[in-house]
């Protein structure tokens, strides 16, 4: 495919992984946090550690909305399914997500409630339009790349008069979580020495929306997209202003990335969204105007505000480091259940479910090359 | 069945390439190809495109066009910073 092929191609990784091992300099450490799954998933499926000089290693961060959105939230979610009499559907990632007490949604499904896993916010129109008489609500996650087609759908709903279709959302921004992550470098036994920029949640909000990293934090930020290439190509890029500086927002991914982002998509997101004050990531805690609400013109169609549902504080597995390894500070194999009791066919944290999970990236690409990214046995 | 499907679900926040290869009177949808596969889409998040545009395709909708010209400058960047250190990559490099 087109934009794909061409950006595996493997003479020019050879190229570019030479060039990072004669930039690097050998008394130094590089620690490249990826901020996206994407990229977690990117450079274990495509081997990029191997490719690495052994004084540079990624870190992984915590974009992963499946994985940060907090038990209580989920907890909410099947019990809106099994309380009321509504289709519920969502994305497939998040059916098998276990909540409190081993529930999932899956499980709810198989309980009763009518759960649906659609692939695009239109599905969820169309659920709503061919059944009048029946509630139909879209749990809506994702970071800014799965929101504003979460917006078109609630502005479609509004001006087609749907008023049997209302969004439980969790959306979640992130540039605040990248903030929360490089403040607390000193306090979490963390030290990041560059980021990788997200490749598509930045097509959305663009580069300069990074600003604040060189800033405010004194630390290099390179966008980059998913593409194997790409992700080498931005490491190079990082060394690069590790090594001379000065720090800066640099754009590897121009060819879907521009300065300002989708102002179209921006614009429809301000329209539709407002900002929590407050909103709880698993791993992060309760970080301020991270994630977004219903706006009040909108709120026929919000469901928190439509159904009445109660929760409990969700409760975490015991044992489960999913909190840490989404802040950086472990690797999946450093928890005591990854591959022993937490496999992807028996997940007991989110980071092993998601697709975009450090845990199922570590199971499915890199559980037998023993070293991971840290040098550890698993 | 239903674990089949959802084993690999698709990373949430991935948009795939995708060519638009026809566009729908009312300018709102398009009709994309991608890897042999044509697809109805939302162009309600982007402006501005036509017939032949490559997309990334993200849960339904347009997220953004790809710049040919950026791709070619990204790739020749990418041919530099390897000859930097490599002879033997060079003689077929894009």
């Amino acid at each position: 495919m087109r934009y794909v092929d061409e950006f595996r191609d493997q003479d020019l990784a050879r190229g570019l992984a030479a060039a990072i091992a004669a930039a690097v300099e050998p008394d130094r450490e590089y620690r490249l946090m990826e901020f996206c799954g994407g990229h977690t998933h990117a450079v274990f499926r495509h081997g990029i550690p191997d490719l690495m000089p052994s004084n540079l290693r990624f870190l992984h961060g915590p974009g992963c909305p499946v994985c940060v959105l907090p038990m209580a939230r989920l907890d909410q979610a099947i019990r809106l399914a099994l309380e009321h009499p509504v289709t519920l559907c969502t994305y497939g990632d998040l059916l098998r997500v276990p909540a409190t007490g081993g529930q999932t949604l899956f499980k709810a499904k198989a309980a009763g409630a009518d759960v649906r896993l659609i692939y695009s916010t239109q599905d969820a129109l169309a659920l709503a339009r061919r059944d009048p008489d029946r509630q139909v609500v879209f749990l809506a996650i994702g970071f800014e790349t799965t929101t504003p087609p979460t917006a078109v759908a609630i502005e479609t709903a509004r001006a087609e008069g749907l008023a049997n279709f209302s969004v439980l959302c969790n959306h979640v921004l992130t540039p605040p979580a990248l903030r929360a992550i490089l403040a607390s470098q000193d306090s979490g036994g963390l030290r990041i020495d560059g980021i990788l920029g997200p490749s598509h949640v930045s097509t959305l909000i663009g580069s300069e929306a990074y600003r604040f990293v060189p800033d405010e934090f004194g630390l290099p930020i390179v966008i980059a997209g998913f593409e194997p290439l790409d992700v080498m190509h931005a490491t190079l890029m990082l060394v690069d202003q590790i090594n001379r500086g000065p720090v800066r927002v640099d754009n590897q991914y121009r060819r879907a990335v521009t300065a300002s982002g989708n102002a179209k998509a921006l614009a429809l997101m301000a329209e539709v969204f407002t900002r929590r004050a407050a909103f709880e990531w698993r791993g992060l805690g309760v970080l301020p105007d991270s994630a977004l609400a219903i706006a009040e013109p909108y709120a026929d169609f919000d469901a928190e505000r439509c159904f009445a549902v109660r929760v409990a504080p969700g409760r975490e597995v015991k044992g489960c480091d999913c909190a840490s390894v989404l802040r950086g500070v472990k690797t999946p194999t450093d928890c005591r259940l990854f591959g022993r009791v937490c496999t992807p066919d028996n997940p007991l944290g989110a980071c092993m479910v998601s697709s975009e999970g450090a845990c199922a990236a570590y199971w499915s690409y890199g559980r037998f090359r023993g070293a991971g990214a840290t040098g550890q046995v698993a | 069945m239903i674990k089949l499907l959802t084993r690999k679900p698709k990373p949430m926040c991935l948009a795939i390439p995708a060519q638009i290869i026809a566009i729908e009177a009312d300018g709102r949808s398009a009709t994309v190809a991608l890897g042999g596969i044509h697809k109805a889409v939302s162009l309600a998040l982007i402006e501005d495109a036509v017939v032949g545009d490559y997309v990334l395709l993200h849960v339904g909708y347009a997220l953004s066009k790809i710049s040919a010209e950026e791709a070619e400058r990204t790739l020749a960047l990418m041919v530099e910073a390897g000859l930097f250190e490599t002879a033997p990559a060079a003689p077929d490099a894009r």
